[in-house]
């Protein structure tokens, strides 16, 4: 498949159906109005009762009261997983492998907890149920007949979808002495390119959507490691081999970035480029301000939405699942000031529509 | 863009599929290379007046123009009414999933594409009650003459019809497919959608107008 000139003709031939599933999908994200519905309630079950009246109807029927915020979170979860596991299974290449690709980062997030789980000697019943079940593979049973990371690797990992983004960056002593959260950067760096340069093969509007929507993904990662790493023993080399290459940033915010040691710095380096200079000056720790990964996040909003705006390509998916998981995130947020009658900064979730 | 600044080092880990494109470039040069030796054999040899497009126009009985265009204004036509009710269609069940209310109101979409294939048939119809035979031998000049302007022009026509069908059919159909998906969002889009297919449709109305005028007064054969 290579890059067609004009996708309109082409695309409905193979995608048409979905693409329009998913986008009575995106009709029935929650909107303004709604969460000002949800943010008045006073008890969970008030919630439930709210949430019925939207695009959810009966989700949360067959739970036993009291309701639990764990309990929403993961009935919210599964609605997701089962709209995304219909679209899976109905779909054709390319738009099958590029599903995958979104499965992926869920992937790497459920290898992590199985590891950690795994060297502090869990029983690997307790750990599956957390795992996401967006990111479920074959072989996660098998993890734990592996007693250090290397072992893992060579009997686990490699047949599972994920085994290029290791072989690039990982050897086998990193994985025995690496920590794990530096696993997890790394390996997120690799899917990340891997993505991105998946989305240019394909070319057209799906490039245009998705390159810009990776580009933003990579460079918030590059930030939000530099500022999280202040204060922790990780080098300043270590740190510049974990931001993802494709986006903005590369090449002359990355290196600057990788001098940078304190958050001014940081700071100073977003100036340089219009957009984040932006996205820093409303942000601070003071009360009534924004913080910095909030107005990520709004920001990550702004381009979910705008890629609705074109049709006959595939970052719509894409788009869907990180909207519906943002609303996740913010009904679980109102969920647990209503269930903690802590409503003080019940209106800190990010609206969508 | 965002890819200006990064060239990936090495293609994705997932190929999508393998490239055309050293097909297209191995046809294309034995095309070439084809017309290349020709043309060389017959300008190097001396026999470069043969290659006479005049001759061959003379020689070529009006009678296998005139079939091919009827051939090309029914086929090309359908070509395009299928391809606007394709890409409209799927829209319109994709949509109608969480929208039932536009099942109905979006099938005029369909309609307008198969209109298009109405007027294929109908330019199809029209030429070929226009053809005639006329015995070589035996007929004079005038009859020859208008016998070969007759199938040149209705080659020409199912060619316009054809051609213009197929950009009306595609144009209808992306319109459509758009005019669904806005539709099941906010009902009040529609209607302004709908004139827009319209004017798409007219293209189509201007193809079998253009025809109807190069068939008009053409006269092949003796009867």
């Amino acid at each position: 498949m290579s890059a067609y000139a004009m996708p309109e003709m082409y695309f409905n031939i193979d995608h048409g159906y979905l693409e329009g599933l998913v986008r009575g999908f995106k009709g029935g994200i929650l909107k303004q109005a709604d969460y000002l519905n949800l943010v008045q309630c006073e008890s969970l079950d008030d919630l439930k009762l709210h949430l019925q009246s939207t695009d959810y109807g009966n989700f949360l029927a067959n739970e036993p009261s009291p309701l639990t915020v764990s309990v929403i979170d993961d009935k919210l979860k599964e609605k997701l997983v089962i709209e995304f596991q219909h679209l899976r299974n109905h779909c054709l290449e390319p738009l099958a492998t590029f599903l995958d690709y979104i499965t992926y980062s869920y992937m790497i997030d459920n290898i992590i907890l199985l590891i950690t789980g795994t060297l502090h000697q869990r029983p690997i019943n307790e750990l599956i149920p957390k795992c996401h079940p967006l990111g479920s593979f074959e072989q996660m049973e098998a993890i734990h007949i592996a007693a250090t990371p290397a072992e893992l690797y060579n009997a686990v990992l490699v047949d599972t979808p994920l085994a290029p983004y290791f072989i690039d960056c990982i050897s086998e002593q990193d994985l025995d002495e690496m920590n794990i959260e530096i696993i997890r950067n790394t390996l997120y760096k690799a899917y990340l390119e891997d993505f991105y340069s998946f989305c240019s093969e394909l070319g057209g509007a799906t490039a245009e959507v998705m390159c810009d929507a990776l580009a933003f993904e990579a460079d918030r990662r590059a930030f939000i490691i530099t500022i999280n790493s202040f204060g922790t023993e990780l080098t300043k080399d270590d740190r510049a081999k974990l931001y993802p290459r494709c986006g903005k940033l590369n090449p002359y915010g990355l290196t600057q970035l990788g001098r940078a040691d304190d958050y001014d710095q940081v700071r100073a380096v977003a100036d340089i480029y219009g957009e984040y200079k932006e996205l820093f000056e409303g942000s601070g720790t003071n009360p009534g301000d924004k913080t910095l990964e909030d107005r990520f996040f709004d920001r990550e909003v702004q381009l979910m939405k705008n890629s609705f705006m074109q049709q006959f390509q595939m970052g719509t998916f894409y788009s869907y699942v990180k909207l519906k998981e943002q609303e996740n995130r913010n009904i679980v947020w109102i969920a647990e000031c209503v269930a903690q009658r802590h409503r003080a900064k019940i209106d800190s979730y990010i609206p969508i529509f | 863009m965002a890819d200006v600044d990064y060239q990936p080092s090495k293609p994705s880990s997932k190929l999508s599929g393998v490239s055309l494109y050293p097909v297209y470039a191995v046809v294309y040069v034995l095309a070439l290379s084809a017309i290349l030796v020709i043309a060389f054999y017959y300008m190097l040899t001396g026999k470069g007046a043969r290659f006479d497009f005049g001759w061959f126009l003379e020689s070529t009985s009006p009678f296998m123009w005139a079939s091919i265009g009827i051939g090309l204004s029914i086929s090309l036509s359908v070509v395009g009414a299928a391809w606007g009710i394709f890409t409209t269609g799927v829209s319109i069940l994709g949509g109608g999933v969480k929208a039932p209310r536009i099942k109905t109101k979006n099938l005029i979409s369909i309609i307008f594409c198969e209109a298009v294939a109405i007027y294929g048939i109908i330019m199809a119809i029209v030429i070929a009650n226009q053809l005639g035979t006329y015995d070589p031998l035996t007929a004079s000049e005038t009859v020859i003459r208008d016998s070969h302007y007759a199938g040149f022009q209705m080659f020409a026509a199912g060619l316009t019809v054809g051609l213009s069908n197929i950009a009306c059919g595609i144009s209808v159909g992306i319109v459509g497919s758009g005019a669904a998906l806005a539709d099941a969002q906010n009902a009040s889009l529609f209607v302004k959608l709908l004139i827009i297919e319209i004017f798409a449709t007219a293209i189509g109305l201007f193809g079998i107008i253009v025809a109807i005028l190069q068939i008009t007064g053409v006269k092949m054969g003796t009867d």
